[in-house]
């Protein structure tokens, strides 16, 4: 039992003077998503049916590799930034948080690499 | 993790079921029962009340109940006309004032339960002390540097319309209780509430602390564990938008900086 006054509880390590970051960007990447999404969708669709050497041909074009670039940077970050959110509201206990916190920000950096890495692959003719 | 069920000391089995009283408009009340003496479960007692002769508040019920029925029945009641703020709880799935939510407002019997997520003290009866405790954190008082006045601290008509929708608010804590992020995080998340009272100073056009204030509220848990769920501006029982007052802190958070 924790003799410590209710008042002191509440105010505790006091504020992160943080947050509005994370917030803003949340909702920047959110936004710069919407038009990503569509022309991603656009350029998966147009290559309906078409052959491996037309899809690299496409995928290799400076503007569309511009295009997937921005979105596997948007989309990633989205990601670790909305996942995050999740895990604080509902993953409690300390060493669980921050093992959980960690295995979010290592597991979309790799997506984002890894879809880096492929797109500059196609980009470069390799 | 989050709790998805209750512990099992706090499983609510079935109450007692009083009498019947003949006649008149019959009308169920299942009422949430839990002694901190007795070691026993809580448990859900059955009252049947008639309407004929009693007021048409669900708090007129509950009043009739303890004085004609059980009189053990513990609850927090005061001014019976929605300004206290002392009988908010759980009402048909939702938490409002008892003394202002109609019994016919209600199908079937009325099941009263204390405002969720809190600890009970007895039946339904919360303990309020960290919801308080939030409260006196944003230091809700006028915070000014400029020396005194000899007279009052003036305000123009426009800017103290700016307080309109929030001064109203009786701190019954109905919209806090009702917010999922409060339930998961209420150590750190200060609630729709509180952040509702702390807007309420950071606008008010006399108070000079505002900066210090957001400093207060930027804080991860604080302040950004609402995610616009929007159950509290559902819950009040004062029509008052908690959900927008946070949503102006944000955007006041982002105005300092941009």
């Amino acid at each position: 039992m924790s003799l410590r006054t209710p008042l002191g509880k509440v105010r505790g390590l006091g504020s992160a003077k943080s947050g509005t970051d994370h917030w803003w960007m949340q909702r920047v990447t959110a936004i710069a998503n919407i038009p990503l999404v569509i022309c991603v969708m656009g350029i998966v669709i147009s290559l309906t049916g078409a052959d491996h050497a037309a899809v690299i041909a496409r995928l290799g074009h400076p503007i569309v590799t511009i295009v997937l670039l921005a979105f596997i940077l948007s989309i990633t970050w989205h990601m670790r930034l909305g996942m995050q959110v999740v895990i604080e509201d509902y993953v409690h206990g300390e060493g669980r948080k921050i093992a959980c916190l960690l295995a979010n920000a290592f597991f979309c950096a790799v997506i984002a690499i890894a879809g880096v890495f492929a797109v500059l692959k196609l980009g470069f003719g390799a | 993790m989050v709790e998805l069920a209750l512990p099992k000391n706090s499983q609510v089995g079935q109450g007692k079921t009083w009498p019947v009283p003949s006649g008149g408009r019959l009308k169920e009340f299942q009422i949430y029962r839990w002694n901190p003496d007795n070691g026993q479960n809580p448990a859900m007692d059955s009252y049947t009340v008639d309407l004929d002769e009693c007021g048409p508040m669900v708090l007129d019920a509950m009043i009739k109940i303890k004085n004609e029925i059980d009189p053990t029945l513990t609850f927090r009641r005061s001014c019976r006309e929605g300004i206290c703020g002392s009988c908010a709880m759980n009402i048909d799935g939702t938490n409002t004032l008892a003394c202002t939510k109609g019994i016919d407002e209600v199908n079937g019997p009325v099941k009263i339960y204390p405002l969720p997520h809190m600890p009970v003290v007895k039946d339904l009866v919360p303990d309020m002390t960290r919801f308080y405790a939030q409260h006196r954190s944003i230091e809700p008082w006028l915070k000014t540097v400029s020396p005194e006045p000899q007279r009052e601290w003036a305000q123009s008509k426009g800017d103290r319309e700016k307080l309109d929708g929030l001064y109203e608010c009786i701190l019954c804590a109905c919209c806090s209780t009702s917010c999922p992020s409060y339930w998961w995080n209420g150590e750190r998340y200060l609630g729709p509430a509180i952040l509702l009272q702390a807007y309420r100073w950071l606008i008010d056009s006399r108070d000079e602390a505002t900066g210090e204030r957001l400093d207060n509220l930027e804080d991860p848990f604080r302040l950004y564990r609402c995610h616009t769920i929007m159950n509290c501006s559902k819950a009040c029982p004062k029509g008052l938008n908690p959900a927008r007052s946070i949503a102006e802190i944000k955007k006041l958070m982002v105005e300092r900086r941009v």
